[in-house]
């Protein structure tokens, strides 16, 4: 008996080690790379980026295949956690130093995505059936479509809004500009480093996986199985969902944020439907419930567009024929059984007692 | 004062009633039937102690607490647990995480400990685990432990069910045709294994059973329902020589 806990408390352990062995071995081979010359600029502009789709990959998955419900607005979270944490870095970066406004430049960005997290799924989480498809995607448009039409700017009077025009905000002239409608905010001193990326990948990573492998993680995840018997044994539905939904959109507000202070000018355009689809896709050629294929997925369908831009006609061809062999390699039975026996056989060769259950 | 009583109880679907004028007592530690042809109400009964269905007349009290009308988790904190006629498992997850879920209220930690591994973590977990091997134990699923639900045999997945509703430490233990689709062999284990499960745990059993021998060999009370209303309950003898009973649902011989 006590083996049998041993065993299992040891098969996820060792799962979650190579996890994070990955992105560490990435980190410090990138790392090495750079510091030798072997790294071209647009590769070294992927990097950021990268982390940030992982991370964003990473958290959709808790809503997708740990929670089982479909979000197609996880931009709109990336959107508002962006704008949120780069307004509050212009504000606070010029008084205070880096290392305290960057954090909180974070926080704010996680904290109103969570915020936007609680207002969209309060509402519609309550209800039993498939409405959060249809509602994070009109989250999404909207969000888009108001920061878009946002006006933001302060001179020695204070604040000033408005969602006609610039002119109409009546800043004074020498007053500065934070949010210029749909050009959105310019000026931006960037601030986002690839190791930076890296520890955010590495936080979430401990958050989620923490979270996946306690009791709210098994509460979400039998939520997901049945939910009516989930209820049965005293699972309290809407609050395991919103707190799944909840922790979900405030990492790509973490992520959003990321990503925005890697470039200087940031608008809302930028985290569309299609965003939304893109990070989506990440998480299910990654595999359902599969935080390491996720983390995989992203990655390597952020860098490849940019790897292939040398050849022109051929790119869209070969970014789709990866595509396909993903979806195989990740959902195909026989490949995933082939997979399983290797992986087994790997495991036993360094000496590890052979699991003896396959079969069943 | 009985565990378990029920006065009045109905539900309408639409125009239908499918259950009328239910008068039900149940006693702590002892084991029930509850019989009747197909579509007679049985499960609609279940679903209304355990809150899935909200009845539209009378009262169920669970231990001088009226429960009526309150909905599954609730209910499920109150002390009514069950397993359900088309099995429902957490297919995805571990044999033993499915009884770990049935645990959620019994040994509760937050969020934050499970978020931050704080000490408690280690402390409950370990106790959950103690705890979840030895009821896989007495339904002899503890070899088992690190399968997905869903790679379990059916009869196996049966008793996985009773083991999740158990580890909800319940005062009355609701069974939906628990031996449905298995043979004779896994029948018998099975009435064994409910029988003690009662003796140990000390608590009330009301179970769905068309199997008549698994019913008249365990239950020392059998309550029969025809059309939505109890037409007789009593002992196996009783029961068995009802001439109303044997005109509904035992046909004769
Ligand atoms: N949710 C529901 N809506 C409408 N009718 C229902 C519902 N649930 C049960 N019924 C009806 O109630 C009657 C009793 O069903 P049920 O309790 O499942 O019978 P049993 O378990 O005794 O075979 C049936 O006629 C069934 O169609
Ligand atoms: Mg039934």
């Amino acid at each position: 008996m006590a083996l049998t806990r041993l065993k299992h408390m040891k098969k996820t352990t060792r799962s979650n080690l190579i996890t994070f062995g990955i992105v560490i071995v990435f980190y410090l081979v990138v790392e090495a790379l750079m510091a030798g010359g072997l790294t071209s600029s647009s590769f070294e502009g992927q990097l950021v980026p990268i982390c940030a789709y992982v991370v964003l990959a990473i958290s959709l998955n808790l809503t997708v295949g740990f929670l089982g419900e479909l979000s197609l607005g996880h931009a709109g979270f990336m959107s508002v956690g962006a704008f949120a944490g780069v307004l509050l870095w212009t504000v606070l970066g010029k008084t205070l130093p880096a290392y305290v406004a960057l954090p909180l430049a974070f926080l704010a960005g996680g904290l109103v995505a969570g915020i936007f997290g609680v207002i969209v799924g309060v509402p519609v989480l309550r209800l039993s059936g498939d409405y959060l498809a249809i509602v994070t995607l009109a989250f999404g448009e909207i969000i888009k479509n108001i920061i878009n039409a946002c006006y933001l700017g302060y001179d020695e009077n204070g604040l000033h809004f408005s969602l006609t025009d610039a002119a109409s905000m009546g800043l004074a002239p020498d007053g500065t500009t934070l949010i210029n409608g749909a050009m959105g905010i310019t000026r931006i001193t960037k601030a986002s480093t690839f190791t930076m990326g890296i520890a955010l990948v590495l936080i979430t990573l401990v958050v989620i996986l923490n979270l996946i492998h306690s009791r709210t993680g098994r509460a979400v995840m039998a939520i997901r199985d049945n939910e009516i018997a989930a209820q049965s044994v005293g699972v309290d539905l809407t609050r395991y969902k919103l707190t799944a939904f909840v922790i979900s959109a405030v990492f790509a507000g973490f992520a959003g944020v990321l990503y925005a202070l890697n470039y200087s000018s940031l608008v809302a355009r930028r985290f569309d439907y299609n965003t939304s689809i893109q990070i989506l896709v990440f998480v299910v050629l990654g595999g359902m419930g599969n935080i390491r294929g996720s983390i995989i997925a992203a990655a390597l369908l952020t860098v490849l567009p940019e790897m292939l831009r040398g050849m022109d006609d051929y790119r869209m061809l070969i970014y789709a024929i990866v595509l396909i062999v993903m979806m195989i390699f990740n959902q195909s039975p026989q490949i995933v059984a082939w997979r399983k026996r290797v992986a087994a056989r790997f495991t036993r060769k360094k000496g590890a007692p052979a699991p003896q259950k396959e079969v069943a | 004062m009985a565990l378990l009583e029920v006065s009045n109880l109905g539900i309408a679907f639409g125009g239908l009633q499918a259950v009328s004028q239910l008068d039900m007592t149940i006693e702590k530690g002892h084991l029930y039937g509850l019989i009747g042809p197909n579509g007679a109400g049985k499960t609609t009964v279940f679903n209304m102690l355990t809150g899935v269905y909200r009845p539209t007349e009378g009262n169920i009290i669970l231990d001088g607490k009226d429960i009526t009308g309150k909905n599954p988790e609730a209910i499920s904190k109150a002390g009514i647990a069950r397993t359900f006629q088309n099995i429902r498992l957490f297919n995805e997850m571990s044999v033993l995480d499915n009884v770990k879920v049935g645990m959620h209220n019994q040994v509760p930690y937050g969020l934050w400990t499970g978020i931050l591994r704080l000490p408690a973590y280690r402390e409950k977990e370990h106790e959950m685990n103690r705890k979840a091997h030895a009821l896989l134990k007495i339904f002899d699923l503890d070899e088992q432990a690190d399968l997905k639900a869903s790679q379990l045999p059916y009869g196996k997945q049966r008793k996985l069910e009773i083991a999740r509703a158990l580890a909800t430490n319940p005062k009355l233990l609701l069974l939906d045709e628990p031996a449905a689709g298995m043979n004779p062999n896994e029948t018998e284990e099975l009435m064994q294994t409910v029988r003690s499960v009662r003796d140990q745990f000390g608590i009330a059993i009301l179970l769905i059973e068309h199997d008549m021998n698994f019913v008249m060999g365990i239950c020392e009370e059998i309550m029969v329902l025809d059309y939505g209303r109890m037409i007789a309950r009593g002992d196996g003898k009783a029961i068995r020589n009802n001439p109303k009973v044997i005109a509904a649902y035992l046909g004769g011989d």
